[in-house]
C-alpha cells in the first residue's frame, strides 16, 4: 500500500531522467495541493481556536464582573446610608443635645435599632475632646486633637477609616462627620461600624469553594477575613489592582505560578477594594475539552487530507507515466510501420525498374543458349553452355528478389471470409508433417474452449503462419518442439503464439528482425520473409511481435482482430 | 506440332525481338512490334492466333490494346505480360477477355505452355 503512495524507486533522481521528472511532478503536485488544502484548514482552526477562547473567557469574565459590581454597589450603598444617617443627626440635633450624655445615648440606641451596624457613637468638639459617648467602651473625655483622622475630618468634613480590630475581636471601621455651626465653630460626630454586615454579604455570594472573596485596603491589607483562611489585617497576598471607576476583571499569576482571575471593584469614598479571586483552570475545563477536540479534529483532518493527496497524486502520476509510455510506444510503432512502408515502396520502385533490363538479360541469354544448343561444332560447347546456365541462374535469383519485393509492397485487397484458425494452423502443420517426422520435431496446438472464428484473408494468413512455422523449423535442431497457442484477448482480438525450442535470437538482432533485407542466413534467403509477413499482418489489422532469449527459444506472437478492419 | 502465329507487343524492343527469335527457333511463327498501333496494323494484315501484350506501355496501354483486339478479332487469344507483380491489372485484363498473364522476366517454356493452352493445342 505504501508503494501506492510513493511510486518511486528512490527519492529524487538525477537531473533530467524520466524518473526524476515524474518524481518532481509528483512532488510539486503533492506539495502544492497539500499547501492549498491544509493552509486554510489550519487558518480556520486557529481562528476558531481564538474565537472560542475569547468567548469562553468572556463567559468567565462576565459573571465575575457582575458580581464585583453588585458587591460594590451594595457596599457603597451601605456606607452611604450610614454616612447619611450621621449627617442627618449632626444637622438635626443641636450641639447641646448631642453633647448631653443621656440624649446621645438615646439617639445612639434609636440609630442602632433603625440602621444596624453601629457599635458606638461619640460627639467630639473642636478641641478634640469627646464630650459625650455611647457605646461599649469608656471613651468619654478622650482627646483626639493630635490624631490624623481628626485633622482629616476637619479638612474633608467626612472621614472613613481603615478596618481595625475592635469589639469582640472583629473588624470595625470608623465614620466621622463634621458640622460647622453658625458661629463658625465645628464639632464632629464619630461612630464605629461593624464590618459584619459587609462581610456577611460576601459570605452569602454563593461562590464555589475554590474561589476567594474579601475586601482589602489600598495597601493590600485584608479588611475582612478571606474565605480561604487568612484573617483580617493580614497581608492579602494579592497585589493592589489599578484604580477603575467600575468593576474590572484581570488575570494574574500567584506566587506558585498558577493563573488566577481577579474581579475587583473600588468602593467609592472608602479605603476599600472588593476582591474576588477565581481559579481559571477549573472553569476552563470545558474550554480545554473543546480545545482538545479542535486540535484532534485538525490533526486527523490534516492526516486524512495528506493521505488522500498522496494517493491521488501518486495515482495520477502513475497514469500519466503509463499514458506517456503508451504514447511513446504507439509513436514508435507508427514510425516503424512508416519506415517499413517507405522501404517497401523504395524496394518496389527499384524492382520494377530492374525487371525490364532483367527480362532482357534473361531472353538474350536464353537465346544465346538456344543457339549454342543448335550449333554442332562449337569448341568447348559444354563449358560455354555451363557459363550461360550460370548467368541464367543468377537472373533467376534476381528475379526471385524482385518478385518478392514487389510482393512486399503490393496493395492487395483483403478478401474477408470466416476462418477457423485452429484448422488453418493444423493444415499448415500438416503441410510440414513430412519434414517434422523426418527430423523428429514435435508440434502441438493449444486452444481454449469456445475459441472464436475470425474474419480475415485466407491466403495471406496462411502465408503468415507458414512463414513463421517454416522459420521455426529452420531454426531448430532435430528433436525440437513447436508449440502453437491460441488465446482470446479483450477488445475483440485473438493472439496466436508460435514458440520453438531453437537457440533463440540475441537482443541486437531481435530489434532488426522485421527489417527488409536483414538476414542472418548469409547467402540463402532474401531477408524479406519476415518483413513481408510483418506487412501482411499489419494489412490484416493485426500486429506481430517477437520474444526470444538466447538458449531458450523464440516465440512469435501474432495478434489479429476478430472482425477484419 | 501445330505451329501457330503469335504477335508480341512490348515497348522494350530488345526484349520483344529476342523472345520472337527464340520462338522462331522453336518453330513458331513469331513477330514483334513495339507499340499498340503497329500491332493493330499487323493484325489487320494477317491473322494471329495469340497476341502477347505488355500491360504497361506508353501511348496505348496493354488493356486498351486488348479491348481493341478483342473487338476486331474475338478469336485471338491475348496473354498479358506484367512487370509490376500487381495482380490487379492482370486480373482486370482477364475480365476484359485476356486468357492469362505472366510476370516478367518470363520463362520461355512457360510462355509456350500458356500459348498451347490458349489455342487448345
Amino acid at each position: 500500500m505504501l508503494r501506492r503512495l510513493f511510486p518511486f524507486r528512490r527519492l529524487g533522481g538525477e537531473g533530467d531522467t524520466k524518473e526524476a521528472r515524474y518524481f518532481r511532478l509528483w512532488l510539486y503536485t503533492c506539495s502544492l495541493t497539500a499547501l492549498v488544502s491544509i493552509a486554510p484548514l489550519v487558518i480556520m482552526s486557529a481562528v476558531s481556536y481564538y474565537q472560542y477562547k475569547k468567548a469562553f473567557r468572556g463567559e468567565l469574565v462576565r459573571p465575575i464582573n457582575r458580581l464585583a459590581s453588585s458587591v460594590k454597589r451594595s457596599t457603597e450603598f451601605f456606607l452611604e446610608e450610614r454616612r447619611a444617617a450621621m449627617k442627618f443627626i449632626i444637622r438635626e440635633k443641636p450641639f447641646d443635645q448631642l453633647a448631653d450624655q443621656d440624649q446621645l445615648t438615646r439617639i445612639f440606641r434609636n440609630m442602632k435599632e433603625a440602621f444596624g451596624g453601629f457599635v458606638d457613637l461619640g460627639l467630639i468638639d473642636s478641641a478634640g475632646v469627646q464630650r459625650a459617648y455611647a457605646g461599649p467602651y469608656q471613651l468619654r473625655g478622650v482627646n483626639y486633637r493630635d490624631q490624623d483622622w481628626f485633622h482629616e475630618v476637619q479638612l474633608r468634613d467626612v472621614y472613613l477609616s481603615d478596618v481595625f480590630m475592635g469589639y469582640r475581636n472583629f473588624p470595625h471601621f470608623v465614620i466621622a462627620v463634621k458640622h460647622e455651626d453658625v458661629t463658625g465653630d465645628f464639632y464632629v460626630l464619630r461612630a464605629t461600624i461593624d464590618m459584619h454586615f459587609i462581610d456577611r454579604q460576601i459570605r452569602t455570594l454563593g461562590l464555589q469553594p475554590s474561589s476567594d472573596a474579601f475586601i482589602i485596603n489600598h495597601q493590600g491589607i485584608l479588611q475582612t477575613p478571606s474565605r480561604l483562611g487568612k484573617k483580617a489585617l493580614e497581608e492579602s497576598g494579592v497585589s493592589v489592582p489599578p484604580y477603575s471607576e467600575g468593576a474590572e476583571v484581570i488575570e494574574e499569576r500567584d506566587e506558585a505560578g498558577n493563573a488566577r482571575i481577579i474581579g475587583y471593584a473600588y468602593i467609592e469614598q472608602s479605603p476599600f477594594i472588593f476582591m474576588l479571586i477565581k481559579n481559571p483552570d477549573l472553569l476552563m475545563k470545558n474550554w480545554v475539552a473543546l480545545r482538545n477536540r479542535l486540535v484532534a479534529f485538525l490533526a486527523i483532518s490534516a492526516v486524512v487530507i495528506l493521505l488522500l493527496i498522496l494517493g491521488t497524486s501518486s495515482y495520477m502520476v502513475h497514469r500519466l507515466r503509463e499514458a506517456d509510455q503508451r504514447q511513446a510506444e504507439a509513436y514508435h510503432h507508427l514510425e516503424y510501420s512508416n519506415k517499413m512502408a517507405t522501404i517497401g515502396r523504395l524496394g518496389a520502385g527499384v524492382a520494377h525498374e530492374i525487371n525490364n533490363p532483367l527480362a532482357i538479360i534473361n531472353e538474350k541469354t536464353g537465346l544465346l543458349k538456344d543457339l549454342l544448343l543448335l550449333e554442332k561444332n562449337i569448341p568447348q560447347k559444354e563449358k560455354l553452355i555451363a557459363l550461360v546456365d550460370s548467368v541464367l541462374n543468377s537472373v533467376e535469383r534476381c528475379s526471385r528478389i524482385t518478385h518478392r519485393l514487389l510482393g512486399f509492397a503490393k496493395h492487395i485487397d483483403v478478401h474477408r471470409e470466416p476462418i477457423d484458425v485452429n484448422s488453418m494452423i493444423t493444415e499448415v502443420l500438416d503441410f510440414l508433417s513430412k519434414e517434422a517426422e523426418f527430423r523428429d520435431i514435435t508440434t502441438s496446438i493449444s486452444i481454449p474452449p469456445n475459441f472464436p472464428t475470425i474474419e480475415s484473408d485466407r491466403g495471406q494468413l496462411q502465408q503468415v503462419f507458414l512463414n513463421i512455422v517454416n522459420n521455426a523449423f529452420a531454426a531448430m535442431e532435430d528433436g525440437g518442439q513447436v508449440l502453437v497457442t491460441l488465446q482470446e484477448k479483450i477488445a475483440g482480438r485473438i493472439e496466436v503464439t508460435i514458440s520453438d525450442t531453437g537457440p533463440g535470437i540475441p537482443e541486437d538482432i531481435l530489434a532488426r528482425i522485421f527489417e527488409p533485407f536483414f538476414s542472418t542466413k548469409k547467402e540463402h534467403g532474401t531477408g524479406l520473409g519476415l518483413s513481408i509477413t510483418y506487412g501482411i499482418v499489419e494489412k490484416l489489422g493485426g500486429h506481430i511481435d517477437v520474444i526470444s532469449e538466447v538458449g531458450h527459444g523464440t516465440s512469435f506472437i501474432i495478434t489479429l482482430p476478430i472482425v477484419a478492419p | 506440332m501445330d505451329t501457330f502465329r503469335v504477335l508480341l507487343v512490348d515497348d522494350e524492343e530488345e526484349l520483344v525481338t529476342t523472345i520472337a527469335e527464340r520462338l522462331q527457333l522453336r518453330g513458331y511463327h513469331a513477330e514483334a512490334v513495339s507499340n499498340g498501333e503497329d500491332a493493330l496494323k499487323r493484325i489487320e494484315e494477317k491473322p494471329f492466333e495469340v497476341v502477347v501484350v505488355d500491360v504497361k506501355m506508353p501511348g496505348m496501354d496493354g488493356l486498351e490494346l486488348l479491348r481493341r483486339i478483342k473487338a476486331k478479332n474475338p478469336s485471338a487469344q491475348v496473354i498479358l505480360l506484367t512487370g509490376r507483380g500487381s495482380a490487379k491489372d492482370s486480373e482486370a485484363g482477364i475480365e476484359e477477355g485476356a486468357f492469362d498473364y505472366l510476370i516478367k522476366p518470363i520463362n520461355i517454356e512457360e510462355l509456350i505452355k500458356k500459348m498451347k493452352q490458349a489455342t487448345g493445342r
